[in-house]
């Protein structure tokens, strides 16, 4: 176990400190959110049916920005080496990179996104299936972004090719995770939130067989 | 440290990027030695290196490690496992102190090894608490040199183990490898100098 917490410690300590995504990415997200209600108007009604949608959007933007380096910044400066031949399955080191990021990146967005979705007027039997489509949903962003992470770490610039991949796979947790919200707002069955389990368990649990694959490749290139 | 038997390479090729590197490349090393790589830059001593430590796949030929108990790491994943890596880039972390640079690795490689009694070994006491960002390209091949110790494999592959390092770093690494071949390690090292003891040479010549 030591390995495993011992670069999830590291992980989120990088995160954490200067030059680290984590701040970067709760500050988009905040700014992007707050955008929008100066964009749309004073139309209290729509702000609340939208807040759903439109902070899950920024959310995942917003873990984007700081996912393009969960493996770049290792692969450069050979951080990467050291770390496949430690006695830690690569599988297990990409699951303790998605870990850190998500703690960094999802969980405070999470946490942030009730105090953004006052800016929408949104009403109040929303707030907790939106934490709680967050909370469940933006793992899967974390995972599914670790393997465009890892097919791009070769890549320059590759942080502009990783939204292109991961965006499109991200469909199904915004669709489930705004319609999360929605049904609260109308009072219906959520069966949007289980389904968001199920795509982000799925992503969780495969994505970390990808990514060190992706790895592989990488260091054999 | 888990006790070698020798390590043997046998008929390799190795291409990148679609292009031949070298081939027909065949070594074998006892424990308790010492292998340097020579040859011009660009024929192949860190591909070869890489080739080693599993990273990447040979065209042709086998490398096969042994270990005291007998068994063969052919499987490169397993070779990885023994084996200490070194090389330009240096793995260290420009927000993370030396010391917790050190501490990192040490965790990772989950080893109980004092940090700082390595990091006074290398020469690195007083620069323990600078983040890596400060650290000089010699102070940082010291860091790596200190983390091969601390990480304990038995086989170090080392790309310019000397490079950037002082007249006293260049001596204290030279003592290094000869403590760890004296413990029965086997070191390979891809070097443009003299390391400063006697070993075999492995001469790669570009195609």
């Amino acid at each position: 176990m030591t390995p495993f917490l011992a670069l999830l410690g590291r992980d989120i300590r990088l995160a954490t400190r200067a030059g680290g995504g984590a701040m970067l990415a709760l500050a988009f997200f905040a700014a992007v959110a707050a955008l929008v209600p100066l964009g749309v108007g004073a139309d209290l009604k729509l702000l609340g049916r939208i807040a759903g949608g439109v902070l899950w959007v920024a959310a995942v933007l917003a873990a984007l920005l700081s996912l393009d380096r969960l493996f770049q910044a290792d692969f450069e400066d050979g951080s990467l080496d050291q770390i496949a031949l430690a006695p830690l399955p690569l599988e297990a080191t990409a699951f303790a990179k998605i870990a850190a990021h998500w703690l960094t990146t999802g969980l405070p967005l999470t946490l942030l996104s009730p105090v953004l979705a006052l800016l929408f007027n949104l009403p109040e039997q929303g707030y907790a299936a939106l934490m709680a489509s967050l909370a469940i949903g933006t793992p899967a962003a974390s995972a599914v972004g670790a393997i465009g992470a890892g097919l791009t770490m070769s890549v320059r610039r590759g942080g502009l090719i990783l939204p292109l991949l991961v965006l499109p796979l991200m469909a199904p947790a915004v669709i489930f995770g705004a319609g999360a919200v929605i049904a609260a707002l109308d009072g219906l069955a959520n069966g949007a939130l289980w389904l968001l389990s199920a795509f982000s368990l799925a992503a969780v649990l495969l994505a970390p067989f990808a990514a060190a694959a992706s790895v592989r490749l990488n260091l054999a290139g | 440290m888990k006790a070698l038997s020798f390590l043997e390479a046998d008929g390799l090729a190795c291409a990148r990027g679609g292009r031949p590197v070298f081939r027909d490349v065949g070594f074998r090393v006892e424990a308790g030695a010492a292998l340097a790589l020579e040859g011009p830059n660009g024929a192949g001593k860190t591909s070869l290196l890489r080739l080693i430590a599993g990273f990447i796949a040979p065209v042709a030929g086998t490398v096969r490690l042994e270990t005291k108990e007998g068994a063969a790491a052919a499987d490169p994943e397993e070779r990885g496992r023994l084996a200490g890596w070194l090389a330009h880039h240096d793995g260290v972390k420009p927000q993370l102190t030396a010391e917790e640079n050190l501490a990192f690795y040490a965790r990772l490689y989950d080893r109980e090894a004092d940090v700082i009694d390595t990091l006074d070994e290398v020469g690195l006491m007083r620069a323990r608490a600078l983040p890596g960002q400060y650290l000089s390209a010699g102070m940082k091949k010291r860091l790596a040199l200190a983390r091969l110790k601390l990480t304990a494999r038995p086989l170090w592959l080392m790309d310019e183990p000397l490079a950037a390092l002082d007249v006293l770093g260049k001596r204290l690494a030279a003592e290094m490898i000869a403590t760890h071949c004296a413990a029965g390690g086997i070191v390979v090292a891809a070097t443009h100098e003299p390391l400063g003891l006697e070993c075999a040479k492995l001469t790669l010549g570009a195609l």
